[in-house]
């Protein structure tokens, strides 16, 4: 939070200044003269090749990394998120930090879907899914022959569709109830062997057939789903579920839901809207990731700024001359120091387009995994470069051109007129 | 090695310039030796001589699945096998949820296994008789100001007690060691409870076993041993799977994140931009001295020496940068290591770090001098006298 309100800072000083500079440099006679300064700064750019590359390039660097860690931790935490929504609670045992350490028993797992709120049917049946959650290990796609991963296994019933009507089939078919049958996210997939409908894949020492495979655009996307009553029998789980998730008649009554349900003394749950679990799974991870993003980018910004500092430096003494001879015309200091900063800034604006370009020409979309903090699988999701990250990415850039401009456009506006022609 | 002064001289000619250009190195060998440090770390997760004598046997189907008790007199059976042990999650957490703690249900022969582990022999004592004792990692004590003596609550993820409530009560009795700090500061961190208390306690554990641990006589026997011990369960509705440790703990490591990929593409970008960088200085150093180099080899100095000279102040740039830049990163990641206590897998800035980073640093500065240093031999010396 305290991060996206320096940003909306940063942002709003960014755009203000822009638009000072612009109406200065329109109507004030400096800004004119700012302007003819800038221009020649500008026109032997060229000559000038080697070190304002290294500008472009050193912050192009530090944006393209800065911005592919933070899409990371955006991908991840936006894939967490967009699985849960405010219309759907679970129901899980009291005091489980997660759905796989959930246990109810049978009696809760009947009396849960009895609850008043809960939206009901064309036949008029509450819509609540009973699911198990469980582990399995299968082998990695690419790996060892040996090598083994885990994924999240989940044994749902018809209803588990009803609660998540954006999840869809899109290859084969559903699994069979009372068959060893699975079907697959698409995430899953990619990432294990064996996942293709028609091939068999062992768990534990029975045999299971895939037959689906299913997109869901989410962290259902990393999981693979079979029959509730056979993976419970393959897991010794009984007629005991992980977790019951509902679709409620009124999103707005969740709280009354809620108050139901865990006044029952007959129970012993945990309720919370799906959007709030998965929210709260994916915290410490996403912000964790967003903490490595902002230390590797701060330290590799250091590094751009001195050296931006070290270019700007050169150019301005390889300038001395025209710029002493300019002040000698009538020229003030100011024009001067705008003109450089500014040249510095047209350069890291550069580098951070570049930059950006790059993160996300080769990261939009990568598809990367990790191992969930409340899930018992691989969770993979997929880097997500924004237009908003872009924004903080130009952000870094133009605060290391302004940093690394500043000092040597103060030095070139301080420099004694007379000494400076002497030079060379 | 005369012409030492030579060459520092010539580096701090324009000292603006090379110290702005020493402190872009300096964040680069940083940023390499933190990474470094945390890719060494997912390296040598569960690479220890102990590592390698213990084999760990958990469920086929999954790390969740349990597996039944009566197993451990069967495995204590396998010829290699020294001694077994076993033990389960208890998924604890201290007074807030966040505040999960590495806690396992353990036999007290858990700690035979885990010979870098240390407890008094008067510890181990009292937590083989107490029944609600638990023994707490150092590290784990500092952080909630535990002490030997106290009663505290704990809070289990995964399991209720026998009335239902997540709350659980434990008395310390015993401080744990790590042995070596550098590599168990996992240990640390550990908080075990008596198997006994916990599986009568939870009703929903029932004598079932999380994983079993096994120590083989022989360590070249070790594979020979997992299979054997596989094959105790084969067909049975609690297929095994046992690995020994480093490859179990490789194995979740390498699950949790692609690390080698995500370092390797940081430090591309970072080391790209550097070159570039201290290229560029190296290059307007070479420049602006013509005439001097000119002079130098007027006065007899060979074509050579003067490529050496330019060669041998880019890799003094980068050496000095580098060393600068790896001290620091050691002190940080030394910082990150007392404030986190082996939570997080990163190795300390260690001699193999060392010598990649000074390989590194001698192989980027030659790489920046070459071009420079090539333009100085070839250098003519009457145009370069006469300013052409």
């Amino acid at each position: 939070m305290f991060l996206h309100s320096l940003m909306l800072f940063f942002s709003a000083l960014t755009v203000f200044s822009v638009v000072l500079l612009a109406v200065w440099m329109l109507f004030a006679r400096q800004g004119r003269q700012a302007i003819s300064v800038t221009a020649v700064g500008i026109g032997t750019l060229r000559q000038r090749l080697g070190m304002s590359s290294v500008i472009v390039i050193g912050i192009a660097g530090v944006v393209a990394v800065l911005v592919a860690l933070l899409a990371m931790s955006d991908g991840y935490r936006e894939t967490l998120s967009k699985t849960g929504s405010t219309d759907t609670a679970i129901v899980m045992r009291g005091a489980s930090a997660s759905e796989v350490m959930s246990v109810l028993d049978h009696d809760s797992v009947t009396l849960i879907p009895q609850t008043a709120g809960i939206a009901k049917d064309a036949k008029g049946q509450p819509i609540a899914s009973p699911e198990l959650v469980v582990a399995a290990n299968l082998p990695i796609k690419g790996g060892q022959p040996d090598e083994e991963g885990s994924v999240q296994l989940r044994g749902v019933s018809d209803q588990a569709w009803a609660v998540r009507p954006n999840l869809k089939i899109v290859e084969g078919r559903k699994f069979t109830p009372g068959m060893r049958e699975l079907i697959v996210g698409k995430g899953a997939a990619r990432q294990f062997a064996g996942l293709e409908p028609g091939h068999q894949v062992r768990l534990g020492s029975q045999l299971w057939t895939v037959v689906g495979v299913f997109a869901s655009g989410d962290s259902m996307d990393s999981e693979v789903w079979g029959d509730a009553g056979v993976v419970a029998d393959t897991y010794r789980r009984g007629s005991s579920r992980a977790s019951v998730t509902v679709k409620l008649a009124d999103p707005g009554a969740f709280d009354a839901f809620k108050t139901t349900l865990e006044a029952n003394p007959q129970l012993k749950v945990d309720v919370s809207t799906t959007l709030d679990y998965f929210s709260k799974q994916s915290e410490g991870m996403s912000s964790f990731l967003t903490i490595i993003g902002i230390v590797v980018g701060s330290i590799m910004a250091i590094g751009a700024i001195f050296g931006a500092l070290n270019c700007m430096f050169a150019a301005v003494a390889a300038r001395a001359r025209e710029i002493a001879t300019l002040r000698a015309i009538g020229f003030r200091g100011l024009p001067v120091v705008v003109a450089v900063m500014l040249e510095t800034m047209l350069l890291a604006l550069l580098g951070g387009l570049i930059g950006g370009l790059l993160a996300w020409l080769v990261f939009n979309g990568y598809s990367a995994s990790t191992l969930a903090a409340g899930s018992v699988g691989k969770l993979s999701f997929e880097l997500k470069v924004s237009a908003e990250l872009l924004w903080v990415g130009l952000l870094w850039a133009l605060t290391i051109g302004f940093i690394g401009g500043l000092f040597p456009a103060v030095r070139a506006a301080r420099l004694p007129v007379t000494t400076a022609l002497r030079e060379l | 090695m005369k012409y030492f002064h030579l060459i520092w001289a010539a580096l701090f000619r324009r000292k603006t310039r090379t110290i702005l250009t020493l402190v872009s190195i300096i964040a680069a060998f940083l940023l390499f030796g933190m990474l470094d440090a945390v890719r060494t770390g997912f390296d040598q997760a569960g690479n220890s001589a102990n590592g390698a004598e213990r084999l760990q046997t958990g469920s086929r189907l999954s790390f969740i699945q349990t597996l039944p008790q009566s197993l451990e007199a069967r495995i204590a059976q396998v010829p290699g096998v020294k001694m077994v042990t076993y033990a389960n999650w208890f998924g604890g957490a201290y007074q807030d949820p966040h505040n999960q703690v590495f806690s396992f249900a353990v036999e007290p022969n858990y700690l035979d296994l885990y010979p870098e582990m240390e407890v008094s022999p008067a510890e181990r004592k009292a937590f083989e008789t107490t029944r609600t004792g638990a023994l707490v990692g150092e590290k784990l004590a500092q952080r909630f100001h535990w002490k030997v003596g106290d009663k505290i609550p704990m809070q289990s993820t995964i399991f209720p007690n026998h009335e239902g409530s997540k709350n659980w009560t434990f008395d310390i009795v015993g401080i744990l060691h790590s042995k070596d700090k550098k590599s168990g500061g996992f240990y640390d961190q550990m908080f075990l409870l008596n198997w006994k208390y916990f599986d009568e306690t939870t009703p929903y554990n029932r004598g079932q076993v999380g994983w079993y641990v096994t120590r083989v006589t022989d360590v070249n026997q070790a594979d020979r041993v997992a299979k054997a011990i596989d094959a105790i369960s084969a067909n049975s509705d609690h297929e095994t799977r046992t690995q020994t440790e480093a490859a179990a703990t490789a194995s979740w490591m390498k699950q949790l994140a692609d690390i080698g990929l995500i370092v390797t593409s940081i430090m591309g970008a970072v080391f790209f931009t550097l070159l570039l960088l201290s290229g560029n200085t190296m290059m307007q150093a070479v420049r602006e001295r013509t005439s001097e180099l000119a002079v130098l080899k007027t006065i007899g100095f060979s074509s050579r020496s003067v490529l050496a000279m330019v060669l041998a102040e880019s890799v003094l740039l980068l050496l000095l940068g580098g060393v600068l830049g790896l001290a620091l990163a050691m002190l940080v990641v030394g910082g990150v290591h007392a404030a986190m206590g082996g939570a997080i897998p990163m190795a300390p800035v260690d001699a193999g770090i060392w010598l990649r980073g000074l390989l590194l640093m001698i192989a980027a500065g030659l790489l920046v001098g070459a071009l420079p240093a090539m333009r100085a031999m070839r250098l003519n010396i009457v145009d370069a006298l006469a300013g052409r």
